[in-house]
């Protein structure tokens, strides 16, 4: 049952082996020479598992990868029980959701860490479990860098998220996400920060989106 | 009533007549063709302040009106070249104060989409707007073009133009650099790696740009297939984003205006892309898609319907105007 068209894959609810799983299929695209489009496919087929088993070894929940089907550009992973942080967030009382934020905060600092830049940070890309874990899902624009630029440019795309989906909270809970943040890397937070106000004076983002 | 439109942001120096009904009744470009390198801001400014009275008496002619016919002056107030932009202001101010028209100071890239709608008759499209100077990726929401994507350094048209005349591909009267890539391109077969950047709906050109002049200068692969690998791996880099945008907006058309927009290989890609999302696709014609006055004076007779007028002190030319900053009260969202 296809889920999500993406622009960049599908995402299918299936049965797999006796399990509900998630298959995230990259499929082809017919504007692209077949040696480009092979390439880009390819490549991310790979990277995106390598990167999700790194976040588990930085100790950021992530789906587990069942299998990976480089012929057919398909992943096969984990279907995580929950609900999208996006669909929860506006509903908790003040303190459960900035205790949410602040897990938020850590994880992303957990991340960053260890040299991974997600590249899509939005509260659609972050499942909240039953049992109350956090889960992250999509690295499909993730990828390995340990620069402050995009470290900052990480924390911008969550902010700029918060205030496009959760505007009346965005304040308070990007200040929990920093809280939390700044638990796991310490004094570099702040010059994560600095960076993210950097990236926001770039005549780019003059006016708010 | 007409509008009379100006415009001089970069090379370009135009004036052009539209009428309310959305007639465009004259439109008369002169482009500064410098003899090396890319756009000298002075030099160009220089052309414009030199050809103007010519362009402005060929557009009245062109439309067979007096200057008295003029009821809106409507100029180019930014972004752009601060000399090109003032040179162009100072044009439309002395002519709204010598006829008594309201002044109408006009957004650039608010325009390009304009005419692009105006031309296609799209309503409300995901539109990707490519030029020597800007590369976005803009849908209507909320009262304005937002900004989805953009580039994080130079511009697509930019990064084109620099590889053509690395390569020695000058631009001449009525074929651009970028022109003589395509014709190279599609003799192109081999696929040359370069580096493939697109960050969310962001996308960044100057990495790209540094290893395709490289590998051009090593000689080790023909100009053509260089021109090809330039053409295909940043056309698709454009195309994923615009799907991106498209996706996420869930609208129904897919609009290509600006310079770059003639490019027939960037046309095709969009194409086949939109209409994998069953949505229809969309490109400015030739003579609207580089810089021109029509696009101008239509969006000021947009502007005027709605009273937006510019007061002469309030004319200052705006060099770093984003697209996401004006308020389009015309625009519906259809979806």
């Amino acid at each position: 049952m296809l889920i999500k068209k993406g622009a960049e894959a599908d995402l299918y609810l299936e049965e797999w082996h006796g399990r509900k799983v998630v298959m995230k299929r990259r499929v082809v695209k017919d504007y692209r020479v077949p040696q480009l489009d092979s390439q880009i496919r390819v490549h991310r087929t790979i990277h995106e598992p390598q990167i999700i088993h790194r976040a588990k070894e930085a100790g950021v929940p992530t789906p587990i990868i069942f299998a990976v089907d480089l012929a057919e550009s398909t992943i096969i992973m984990e279907w995580v029980e929950g609900k999208q942080v996006k669909q929860v967030l506006n509903d908790l009382s003040a303190e459960e959701r900035l205790g949410l934020c602040q897990t938020m905060g850590e994880l992303i600092g957990r991340l960053h860490n260890s040299g991974i830049i997600h590249g899509d940070l939005t509260t659609s890309n972050m499942i909240l479990t039953p049992s109350g874990k956090v889960v992250f899902v999509d690295f499909g624009l993730s990828e390995q860098s340990n620069e402050l630029e995009a470290r900052g440019v990480d924390m911008h795309l969550m902010k700029r998220a918060l205030q496009s989906t959760h505007y009346s909270y965005a304040r308070e809970c990007f200040k929990a996400i920093i809280e939390g943040y700044r638990r796991i890397v310490g004094k570099e937070a702040v010059d994560v920060l600095e960076k993210v106000r950097e990236i926001e004076r770039r005549g780019r983002y003059i006016s708010e989106r | 009533m007409y509008c009379l439109g100006i415009e001089s942001t970069a090379d370009d120096f135009s004036v052009a007549i539209a009428s309310t009904n959305g007639e465009i009744l004259a439109n008369v470009v002169s482009t500064y063709l410098p003899e090396r390198g890319g756009i000298h801001p002075r030099e160009a400014a220089r052309h414009h302040a030199e050809v103007a009275g010519e362009v402005l008496t060929e557009a009245l002619g062109a439309a067979s009106m007096k200057s008295g016919d003029v009821d809106i002056v409507a100029f180019s107030q930014g972004p752009g070249m601060g000399p090109c932009l003032r040179t162009g202001a100072t044009v439309a101010r002395a002519l709204a104060s010598y006829l008594n028209a309201p002044l109408v100071g006009v957004n650039h890239l608010v325009a390009h989409i304009e005419i692009g709608k105006l031309t296609t008759g799209f309503k409300d499209p995901v539109t990707l707007f490519v030029s020597g100077g800007s590369t976005i990726v803009s849908a209507f929401e909320a009262g304005r073009y937002r900004v989805f994507g953009e580039t994080l350094d130079i511009a697509v048209g930019n990064c084109i133009d620099v590889f053509a005349r690395e390569a020695g591909l000058r631009s001449e009267e009525g074929l651009p650099g970028a022109a003589k890539v395509m014709k190279l391109a599609n003799r192109g077969r081999t696929l040359v790696p370069l580096p493939y950047v697109v960050k969310g709906m962001d996308l960044s050109f100057s990495g790209l740009l540094t290893a395709a002049t490289q590998l051009l200068h090593d000689g080790k692969y023909s100009l053509e297939d260089m021109c090809f690998s330039l053409q295909e791996y940043v056309f698709s880099m454009l195309t994923e984003v615009t799907e991106r945008a498209l996706a996420h907006t869930e609208k129904k058309e897919v609009l290509l205006t600006g310079g770059n927009a003639v490019n027939e290989r960037l046309q095709s890609m969009l194409k086949i892309m939109a209409e994998e999302h069953g949505a229809r696709f969309g490109v400015v014609p030739r003579e609207y898609a580089t810089d021109n006055a029509a696009m101008i004076a239509w969006t000021g007779i947009l502007h005027y319907g709605h009273g937006m007028t510019t007061p002469i002190e309030k004319s200052y030319v705006r060099l770093k105007w984003r697209l996401d900053e004006v308020h389009i009260p015309w625009a519906e969202e259809r979806c």
